[in-house]
């Protein structure tokens, strides 16, 4: 018992969530309704802090149900799901941000939580008031913050600035600051909800060796994130929610490969008429599609070829060169390679439709779920004039292959055919 | 594994979250443990007002100061108010002084979770530091202002009475009813947006009602004994007829009125505080 962190007992938490409004088709059903409407507001707004435990009833949305989990000191524990699952409220909840509507949860240890970086930073203030302000309101004292003022700003790297009011830092900077702030923190159990997607890359390896280093003192770490690699790279252990349920837990990298399958969902292609179609000011996006030859099956497997056509409307009067960059990652949200027709190819394009294909030879991409990340359309090799997010997601399944002895596990980002040479006798020694 | 071993040196704080009674009462050791962070929560409160602005704390002066002049000139001057005896512009200042502490007090506790919402969706700590936070801020307002006071003093060559020593205790009484109306009113105004709009008016309804521009001796005169007393059950009519008869010595000390307004400034003491304890579990959901 004595290595137990936090261990919950069927904690949930509901909300109320609105109702549909009535709609008044006549002038006297609408001043009825306004003249009732002090009333009605009054009972909706005091519903919020009516519960009765436990009742169902179609108007509470249960963002919790039942969550029994026991996570001990010094495991760092991983929380994946999709969006809506439950994560932050069960983070919020052992952070008592807010209340649980029935279950029980023991915390041994203080807590910290990272839910939002600069939290309570006040842009009026100087970097050093701020240190104080934040500080405090994380819940250190004003001796534990003198005694570590120095860490934290030498990790934030704003020494000059200390003196200086936080609303003429750069966005980095104060982000920085708030990140120096919150990792300063000495508490047993820490929880951290996705504050890795912020700054520059150079801070977000600062950070996750912060974390890791975290971790490695024994920390009890509990961290909320849609990076799964990160959470792949720091976690013992994760529990995967889903619609306040907690469905999965055990080892990490079992519980993300599942998760993956479970909700990444494949679209290959994207279709649009003119009218409809996702547009910039100067381009519309009116088809992207993956294509491959399916006469040996539903499915692309490893080492097949396969080609990405895009075909967009050029809204631009003047002739420019517009080529096609985008982006793939795979479902740890490593980037496998950026295609960009600037490879070969410096056409002027007219105005009116256009189509680049883009052909993906055999024997590179390994099995996976996969998406177009990023998609760019870029004018005279300089600026950006379209751009949109996941564009395709795709699944290459594994194929038979007598190369490999483990077969249906991936090993490996990608899945290159090597030329081998072989020379035997006399030769082979030179 | 370092840190394992220094945690088994020392004490694990142990806490259970389960969903809290309705009733509840404030964790005074844990608002002690917290007393770093009332205190720059107060330092952002006077340190943030004042920025950006010419005069500075001169505002603090500036506000009862011209209300002082406003009433002097249109009741002292063209309504001729009776004052007791006491010269208008330092009869009305004294009660100024207490009553711009108890409206901006009251009025900034008012609006003070619903403008640190942020605050109360992030992190946990105790709430009620919020409203306290201009409780405590606007007493530097106070300090400020009350040097005019002395000024005036000087001025009107008027000496406190021994009673001065009683000033604390009107302090306190003060202080009191800002906090238990700002408790009632702060955890009110994040779940109905309303209060913040009706706030405003109410205040300068209830600066009519005090003795502010006219002594409380008047409704004596008027209504009767009864009513005197029952005027008393007002807090800040028993603060402010203390304040002047304890600095300005003209009129015995009114215990009647501060008795009575005692009680009734405890009573919204405690019901404010339990109100606030019932519904701070619900701050973050609604704010």
């Amino acid at each position: 018992m004595a290595n137990i962190a936090v261990s919950t007992d069927k904690l949930s938490k509901a909300y109320l969530i609105g109702l549909k409004n009535e709609v008044h088709d006549t002038l006297g059903g609408a001043v009825i309704s306004w003249l009732k409407f002090p009333f009605k507001n009054y009972r909706t707004l005091k519903r919020l802090n009516t519960f009765k435990n436990n009742e169902e009833r179609e108007d509470y949305f249960w963002a919790l149900k039942d969550i029994s989990v026991e996570i001990n000191h010094g495991e760092v524990l991983g929380i994946v799901g999709p969006n809506g699952a439950g994560k932050s409220t069960f983070l919020k909840i052992l952070c008592r941000i807010t209340e649980p509507t029935s279950g029980s949860a023991k915390v041994y240890g203080r807590i910290a939580s990272l839910l939002e970086v600069g939290t309570g930073f006040n842009i009026e203030l100087t970097g050093r008031e701020n240190v104080y302000l934040s500080g405090t309101i994380l819940g250190m004292t004003k001796k534990e913050i003198d005694r570590k003022f120095d860490e934290i700003v030498e990790f934030s790297g704003v020494e000059k600035f200390l003196d200086t009011q936080a609303k003429k830092y750069s966005n980095g900077m104060r982000i920085r600051l708030a990140f120096a702030i919150a990792a300063s923190i000495d508490t047993e159990i820490i929880v951290i909800d996705e504050v890795l997607n912020i700054g520059d890359a150079d801070f977000q390896r600062k950070s996750i060796a912060k974390m890791e280093s975290l971790a490695k003192e024994g920390r009890t770490v509990l961290f909320v994130s849609h990076n799964l690699s990160a959470i792949k790279a720091i976690c013992t252990r994760a529990i995967q929610l889903n619609h306040g349920k907690m469905v999965r837990d055990g080892e990490v990298s079992k519980v993300i490969s599942v998760y993956l399958s479970n909700y990444v969902k494949e679209y290959t292609v994207q279709e649009y008429d003119l009218d409809s179609a996702p547009s910039s000011e100067y381009a519309k996006m009116i088809k992207a599609e993956l294509k491959f030859d399916q006469s040996k099956g539903d499915h692309l497997k490893a080492g097949d070829p396969f080609e990405f056509e895009f075909i967009f409307y050029n809204m631009m009067k003047e002739e420019n060169i517009l080529d096609v960059v985008f982006q793939i990652k795979d479902e740890l949200d490593n980037i496998v390679f950026i295609g960009s027709s600037m490879d070969n190819n410096y056409v002027k394009v007219k105005e009116g439709y256009f189509k680049w294909t883009c052909k993906i030879p055999p024997d590179i991409m390994n099995q996976g779920s996969y998406t177009v990340h990023k998609f760019y359309l870029i004018k005279n090799k300089t600026d950006v004039i379209f751009e949109q997010r996941e564009v395709l997601s795709f699944e290459i399944m594994y194929a038979f292959d007598l190369r490999i002895g483990n077969i249906g596990r991936k090993e490996g980002i990608v899945k290159p055919k090597l030329n081998w040479d072989l020379l035997t006798g006399e030769n082979a020694n030179k | 594994m370092k840190f394992i071993k220094k945690m088994a040196a020392k004490e694990i704080p142990y806490f259970e979250i389960k969903p809290s009674k309705s009733w509840n009462l404030f964790n005074i050791p844990e608002l002690i443990k917290y007393k770093d962070l009332m205190f720059f929560f107060v330092y952002r409160d006077i340190t943030v007002l004042y920025k950006q602005t010419v005069l500075g704390l001169l505002w603090a002066i500036l506000n009862p100061v011209i209300s002082m002049v406003i009433f002097s000139v249109i009741f002292g001057g063209l309504a001729k108010i009776a004052s007791d005896g006491i010269p208008y512009p330092i009869f009305s200042y004294t009660a100024v002084l207490p009553w711009t502490y108890f409206s901006q007090s009251m009025g900034g506790a008012t609006s003070s979770l619903v403008g640190n919402a942020h605050l109360l969706t992030k992190v946990y700590f105790p709430r009620v530091m919020i409203p306290l936070t201009p409780i405590f801020s606007k007493l530097l307002d106070f300090a400020i202002a009350f040097v005019i006071l002395i000024i005036m003093m000087l001025f009107y060559n008027i000496s406190p009475t021994l009673n001065v020593l009683f000033l604390p205790l009107l302090m306190l009484l003060m202080i009191l009813t800002s906090l238990g109306l700002g408790m009632w009113l702060s955890s009110l105004a994040i779940q109905y947006r309303d209060v913040r709009f009706a706030v405003g008016v109410i205040t300068s309804l209830l600066m009519y009602a005090a003795p502010v521009v006219f002594p409380a001796s008047l409704v004596a005169e008027k209504f009767g004994d009864t009513a005197y007393l029952l005027y008393g059950l007002y807090p800040m009519v028993g603060v402010i007829e203390g304040f002047r008869s304890s600095l300005l010595g003209f009129n015995p000390m009114p215990w009647d009125l501060i008795g009575m307004g005692s009680i009734s400034s405890l009573i919204i003491f405690i019901s404010g505080s339990i109100h606030f304890k019932k519904t701070e579990k619900i701050f973050a959901d609604v704010a």
